[in-house]
Order: structure tokens, then C-alpha cells, then sequence
């Protein structure tokens, strides 16, 4: 590795890199902003960002001054044909020349962060190379987890607001035809009107609601008997839970959907309220045990010597301290049920009883128009999204809690 | 000396009153789990070696079609058709018995009905398997029409006496003959196998990553943490839909942008070629799960002692060194723990593939499979011999899990 430690190869080599990774995103990104045919050149950005790595190196310019003349020399470049990012012909040069400024301007900005440790052409120790290296690997974490995460929802969205003509038109045009008014939402409009939407988020809701209301009459005395109580089988006891988090739902799956065949408890929310907090209990009370663990058992005995019996114990003193958990334990369950598609699939074929995941699958057909799938994928993630980010520290602290279930 | 006091033996009334008391609290959640998944276990094993397909799960029965024939001629009669619903199984007992109404006298009755009371009961005993007939009963009614719609409107009630496929002591290896049978089975053993390793450590590697970058303090720490959990928290079906519709072959926005860049020359069939179906499953599954692992490696991160890094910079360690060196020793408890439950999760895996491919073009994986056998082919029975498989699989590797945990977590 030492022969790379000089600032004449670090440098170029990964300004080279740099000038890719980044032309490729620019390229991605206004493809996608606009509809129009922008694509990276690979050996031009390998070119110019070599060459742009070893002067920034060697001159060591001022961030501003960097961005600002990084900016017109590929903008210069683009404007006679040889810019990193080239464009289709139905795009004017300007665009071009924008375009190339734009990333020229960013390119400098953020290689001159990259190589701030590099203090020139000769050579580096190992701290400076190193330091140098994992900038590029940093600045590349944050635009390639940021796009793989934003693309795939950014279509969910852009797709749910096209008009089906639009779309198979040009697939990569997402650009809002704003003239269209509240034209925009008519696949949203369909799918309230038409296919009775606002019933299956209502649906949706009230038994996500019912199964962290069981699943929490359930948990909660279990996960305290666990946690605080001796008992003989204990130990076995805990570890069972943990085992029956490994049974997959599709095992269980198909007995259940035999006996509510038998049962007649196929095609009624009253099977599913009935089969979703069993499946959630065992996930609570492990997260809830461990909870519960953490709490200090003096209150409890304080509590106990005053005469207060166990169960009063447990409603006057864990609980009320506790409620923390109880809030992220309730999110995570809300969040199980309201995502749950298998049972509701299996078990529910009756449209007026579906719940909304169920409702999106049945939207999955050749006769319904991909807008209006996608628009049933935006209702349905809509109301978990804005519970997620309105309760994030929860939510964040329900998932590390006792879960790694998928 | 012998009445020195010994300590007590075994459980005093206190202990024995905790124990009920803890055994009263675990009651519900042992019920109704046992219920929902001790009992269905069971009875995974007990159908895994019956021949039971979909339709027999519709218990067999007696159809009967009445009819008032030859209305306007001088003899009118009731014509009943008689249809066991089942092609494989014999009813016995088979009655129906129907209402006639009000002033209408039935002529000579068949044998094997009686009519009292204005009703016809009538014994039809055993019917055979796909077994079908029909009985003729003459009634004396001036104006037989006049009574034609009442007459049909009443239906009549049908009882019978079948047995019970999921009870009978009916058994048969053919399940999992066929589901060992030929190479279709080992295929999909590979894919289950590649599906959940690559997955697995995929999402290990990239959660990984993704901890690193956060892990220091910077304006936008927090949003950028919210967002790179949105795959996780988003509902499998809008994602894997949103996956589907990026995709596409013909209107996919991923094509389009391939083929301009000029990366590709046609359009490529994400989900629907060899062997690239099951890499596109293989990273929806990274996608989807690696926010979990990014969230307990961060989490861990975070409470790692600070003065060891600068003990390392005192002695001139470098960034990589120190990840190496000091990090990963720290991070191997919780990745070791994430890889053993991740491992089991992605095998267990149902949706996202179902959702995806369907479990076509060479992803199906066992879970897939149970599906497939059940619902598709409708052969319950090897769907269920499938299910065991998994059973059996998972015992292997919670039994090597558990080796593992007790030491790693201490529970």
C-alpha cells in the first residue's frame, strides 16, 4: 500500500474516483428531475478528475476558490463537447454547459474537503493517505445510501401523480405537469371514490389499534411474571419466547387459514383481531421483560412493604415508570400490524373486509393502472411515515429494544 | 445438638404463592400462543403425512335439485336430483328432508321417503363417491302450476354424515416423496441457502457502513438516521410494489435510465431472468433490512469508551488500524448475534419475494414453496411436508444459536 502513500498518486487517483461517483449522481439526479438524457462520460470524469485531484493538490486553492474556477473549466470543457456529463440531442447546450458548471462547482468543493490532509506532491504518512481515503469512502457512503433510500420512494410518489399516457411515454420523466391542477391527485381521488379506500385505512386503524390494545393486556402481566417473579421454569420460560419468534408465519400460516376455513372465521376482521396480537404478544414481552429488567426492584419492595399487593404494585408503581417502553413497545406492534400483508392475504378475499395492505395487492393486476397502485403505495405508507417521524426516538428505541425480527 | 435449626427445605408457602401468582400472569399469553402456534405446529405434522388437496377442505356433501315437472300434464311430480359434491369420498347416512306446501297431497311415495306433517323426509343411506340419482314423487293437485314457485322456493335441508379428511387415520408418505422428488428440491434448498446467506451479510456489511458514517455528530445527523430507516418502516407492499414498477421491463424508469446512459443496449428483465431475478431479490432484501442492523451497530458504537481512541492516538494509530483494532472486536458480540437472528429471519423470509417474483425465474425459496405446493398446485399436504422441512431446518440452527446467545447475551 506505501507506494500510494504520495500526494501526487493519492491525489489524482481519487479525484478521479471523486469526479465519477459525482457525475454519475448528477446525471441520475437531473435524468430524474427533469426526463431529459443526461449521461456521465466514464473516461472524461476519470480525466478531468484526475487532473482536477492533482492541481488541487499541488496548488492547495481556497475552498471558494477551488468551487468557483473547478466550475468554469468544466463548464468551458462542456461548452466545446469534452464535459464529464454529456447530454442527448434534444438538449440544448446551455443545459450542457449548466450542468458540467454545476458539478465543476461541486466537485471542487467537496475533492478540496477530501484532500485537506494532503499537504502536497511528495510524500504522505500513513495518517494523511488513510485520512484521505476514508473522506472519499464518507463523502461516497452518504450519496449512495441517500439515493438507494430516496429513488425508490421519490418514484412511489412522482409515479402516484403521472397520468398513464405520461408514463409510458417517457418512464424516467418526473416532472409535475403543474398546469394539471388537482388533476395531479385524481388517482388518489379513484382510488377514495372508486375502489372505497377511505373504508380500508379505517379498517386498517381500528385493528391495528385493537392488536396493540391485546397484545398490551397480554404482554405486560407476562413480561413482569418474567421479569421479576421466581418461578420454577423461568429460564426455559424466556428462552421459549425467543424460539417462538423463530417459527415463520408461513408454517403457521396454513393451518390457521384451515381452521378458519373450518371455522368460519375466514373473510372477518374479527379472525384477524384474533390472530395478530398472538402473533405480536411474544415480540412485546421479550422487549417488555427486558424493560422491566432495567427498572430498579427497591420501588417495587418499598411498594410491597407498604401492603400494596403485586398487582396493585404493578399498576401503581411499574407501569407509570415503565411508560416510556409501553409507548416505544405500542409503535412497534402499531407498526407490525398496519405493514402485516400474509395473513391478510391468506385469509381475506372479501373486498369489503380487507385491510389496506391487502387492498394494494389487490390493486397489483393488469387492469388497474400502475398510478393507481402506486398511489394505494403512498396511502399506505403515508400514515406509518408520519407516525415514524413524529415518534422517532420511540420508534428507534422500540426496534434496538428486543428486535431483530423482520 | 440436634436441634440446631436447618435451613428450610424446598418451597416455603411465599414461594409457592409467587409461583402461582407468575404462573396466573403467563396463563393468557400461554394460551393463546399454544393455541395459535404450538397447535398449528402439531398439526402441520399430522397433515405433512395426509393426502389432503385444497378442495377437500369443503367438507363433502348432498346436492339436491327440485323441480316441478310436467306442471300442465296430467301427472305431475317432483323431481329431485341427487349429487354427492365428492369425487373420491362415500357419504353415509345421506336425509334431506323438504316442505310441501299447504294442500298439496303427494302421490305414491318412493320407497325410501315418507311424508308426514306436510313434510317429505327421505333416507337415501350410503352414496358412493360421485354417486348420483333421482326420485320422483307425483303429486295430486288440480293446478299443479299454481304451486310451482312455492314449491321450489323452500329448499330442501340436506344431512349427511361424511368423514372427517383431517381426522381419519389416513396416511401417506407421497408428501414428501414429492417434495424430495427429482431436482427441484435441492434447487430450491440452493436458493434458500444463497438467498439467506448473501442477504444476511449484505445487510450486515452495508448496516455497518452506514453506522460508520453516523456516528459522529454532525447538523443533520438525526434526519439523515430518520431516512435511512424509511426502507424498514415502510410497508412491504408499497415497496416491493415501488421495487416492481422501477424495474419494469417495459416502463420502468431504471431501464430507461440504463438504456440512456447506455449501459445497456434493450431493456433488461429485472425479475423475470435467470440468475438475475434472485441478485435483484438478494439486494431488495439488503434494501429492505439493512436499517435494522445500521440501528444496533450504531446503538453499539455509541457506547464504546472514548478514552481507548485517544490512548490510540496518543500511540500514533492510524483510522484504519483503530477500526480494525480496537471497533471491530467491540462490534463482534452484536454482529455475531445480528448475523444469527438475521440468518434465521431471511430464511424465514415469505413476502418480499412472493411480492416481487412470485417466486419465479429460479427464486423460489421453501417458504415460497410451501405457498406454491399449498395454494398453487392445491396439494395442502405438501405444502404442509414442505413447512416441516423448514421446521426442521430451523431446529438446527436454533440449536446452534442457543449455544451461542447464551454465551453473547447472558440469557
Amino acid at each position: 500500500m506505501s507506494v500510494f502513500w504520495r500526494g501526487g498518486l493519492t491525489g489524482p487517483i481519487i479525484g478521479a474516483l471523486w469526479l465519477l461517483v459525482l457525475s454519475v449522481t448528477v446525471a441520475v439526479a437531473v435524468s430524474f428531475g427533469t426526463g431529459d438524457a443526461f449521461r456521465p462520460v466514464v473516461w472524461l470524469s476519470l480525466l478531468w478528475g484526475a487532473l482536477g485531484g492533482l492541481a488541487l493538490v499541488a496548488a492547495r486553492p481556497g475552498v471558494p476558490v477551488a468551487a468557483l474556477s473547478l466550475a468554469v473549466v468544466l463548464g468551458a470543457l462542456a461548452a466545446v463537447g469534452f464535459g464529464p456529463v454529456a447530454v442527448g440531442e434534444s438538449v440544448g447546450t446551455g443545459w450542457e454547459i449548466g450542468v458540467n458548471a454545476v458539478l465543476g462547482a461541486l466537485f471542487g468543493l467537496s475533492a478540496r474537503v477530501i484532500l485537506e490532509e494532503v499537504p502536497g506532491l511528495g510524500a504522505l504518512t500513513r495518517h494523511q493517505f488513510e485520512d484521505a481515503v476514508i473522506r472519499f469512502l464518507t463523502g461516497f457512503g452518504y450519496i449512495f445510501f441517500t439515493a438507494i433510500v430516496v429513488i425508490p420512494f421519490y418514484v412511489m410518489v412522482m409515479t402516484s401523480l403521472k397520468s398513464q399516457q405520461a408514463l409510458l411515454q417517457n418512464p424516467l420523466d418526473f416532472s409535475l405537469d403543474l398546469s394539471r391542477g388537482m388533476e395531479l391527485f385524481r388517482s388518489y381521488r379513484e382510488l377514495f371514490v372508486d375502489y372505497s379506500f377511505a373504508r380500508y385505512l379505517w379498517t386498517s386503524f381500528y385493528v391495528s389499534c385493537l392488536t396493540v390494545f391485546i397484545t398490551l393486556l397480554f404482554s405486560v402481566p407476562g413480561a413482569y411474571a418474567v421479569a421479576r417473579l421466581r418461578f420454577s421454569g423461568r429460564a426455559a420460560f424466556s428462552r421459549s419466547i425467543l424460539l417462538i419468534y423463530m417459527v415463520p408465519m408461513i408454517v403457521l400460516a396454513l393451518p390457521i387459514y384451515i381452521a378458519f376455513s373450518q371455522l368460519g372465521l375466514r373473510n372477518t376482521v374479527f379472525g384477524i383481531v384474533l390472530i395478530y396480537p398472538v402473533t405480536t404478544i411474544p415480540v412485546a414481552l421479550y422487549m417488555l421483560q427486558g424493560y422491566f429488567r432495567g427498572l430498579p426492584a427497591e420501588v417495587e419492595e418499598a411498594g410491597l412493604m407498604d401492603g400494596l399487593s403485586r398487582l396493585a404494585v404493578i399498576w401503581k408503581i411499574t407501569l407509570p415508570l415503565a411508560l416510556p417502553a409501553l409507548a416505544s413497545v405500542s409503535l412497534y406492534v402499531f407498526m407490525i400490524a398496519w405493514n402485516e400483508f400474509l395473513l391478510a392475504f391468506m385469509l381475506l378475499d372479501d373486498p369489503s373486509k380487507f385491510t389496506l395492505t391487502r387492498a394494494v395487492t389487490s390493486l397489483n393486476s393488469s387492469e388497474v393502472p400502475r398510478q393507481h397502485l402506486m398511489a394505494g403505495a403512498v396511502i399506505a405508507t403515508v400514515p406509518i411515515m408520519a407516525l415514524f417521524l413524529g415518534l422517532e426516538k420511540f420508534m428507534t428505541k422500540g426496534l434496538t429494544a428486543g428486535s431483530v425480527k423482520g | 445438638m440436634s436441634d440446631t435449626p436447618h435451613p428450610p427445605k424446598g418451597s416455603g408457602p411465599l414461594a409457592r404463592r409467587e409461583a402461582r401468582l407468575a404462573w396466573g400472569l403467563l396463563a393468557p399469553t400461554v394460551i393463546s400462543v399454544s393455541l395459535v402456534v404450538i397447535l398449528p405446529l402439531l398439526t402441520i405434522f399430522w397433515i405433512s403425512f395426509k393426502p389432503i388437496g385444497l378442495a377437500d377442505l369443503r367438507a363433502p356433501t348432498l346436492r339436491v335439485n327440485e323441480q316441478l315437472r310436467d306442471a300442465d300434464e296430467a301427472e305431475p311430480y317432483i323431481r329431485y336430483r341427487v349429487r354427492n359434491t365428492s369425487q373420491d369420498i362415500a357419504l353415509t347416512s345421506a336425509s334431506f328432508r323438504d316442505a310441501i306446501p299447504q294442500g298439496v297431497r303427494l302421490g305414491a311415495l318412493p320407497e325410501q321417503c315418507t311424508f308426514e306433517q306436510q313434510v317429505l323426509a327421505c333416507d337415501l343411506g350410503e352414496v358412493e363417491a360421485g354417486g348420483r340419482s333421482e326420485l320422483r314423487v307425483p303429486i295430486l293437485t288440480s293446478d299443479a302450476g299454481a304451486v310451482e314457485d312455492v314449491l321450489e322456493d323452500s329448499a330442501p335441508l340436506v344431512r349427511v354424515k361424511a368423514p372427517n379428511i383431517l381426522t381419519n387415520l389416513d396416511f401417506t408418505l407421497e408428501n414428501f416423496a414429492r417434495v424430495f422428488d427429482g431436482g427441484e428440491f435441492w434447487q430450491v434448498l440452493w436458493v434458500t441457502l444463497a438467498y439467506t446467506i448473501f442477504g444476511t451479510i449484505g445487510a450486515l456489511v452495508m448496516g455497518l457502513f452506514a453506522a460508520m458514517l453516523l456516528n459522529k455528530s454532525f447538523r443533520g445527523q438525526g434526519i439523515l438516521r430518520g431516512l435511512y430507516l424509511f426502507p424498514y418502516v415502510a410497508p412491504v407492499i408499497a415497496v416491493a410494489f415501488t421495487w416492481v414498477t422501477l424495474f419494469d421491463p417495459f416502463s420502468g424508469s431504471a431501464n430507461a435510465l440504463l438504456i440512456q446512459m447506455g449501459v445497456s443496449e434493450g431493456a433488461i428483465n429485472f425479475f423475470g431472468d435467470r440468475p438475475l431475478a434472485l441478485i435483484m431479490v438478494i439486494m431488495f432484501e439488503i434494501w429492505r433490512y439493512f436499517p435494522l442492523s445500521f440501528l444496533f451497530i450504531l446503538a453499539r458504537m455509541q457506547s464504546i469508551d472514548t478514552d481507548m481512541y485517544e490512548a490510540a492516538d496518543m500511540d500514533g494509530a492510524s483510522p484504519f488500524q483503530k477500526f480494525w483494532y480496537l471497533s471491530m472486536p467491540q462490534l463482534l458480540g452484536i454482529l455475531s448475534v445480528l448475523f444469527l437472528l438475521r440468518f434465521i429471519w431471511t430464511f424465514n423470509k415469505f413476502d418480499d419475494i412472493f411480492l416481487l417474483t412470485g417466486g419465479n425465474a429460479g427464486t423460489r425459496t421453501l417458504t415460497v414453496n410451501v405457498y406454491e405446493q399449498a395454494f398453487a398446485i392445491s396439494n395442502i399436504g405438501a405444502g404442509a411436508a414442505v413447512a416441516v422441512v423448514i421446521f426442521g431446518c430451523l431446529l438446527l440452527f436454533s440449536l446452534f444459536f442457543f449455544r451461542f446467545m447464551s454465551r453473547e447475551e447472558g440469557l
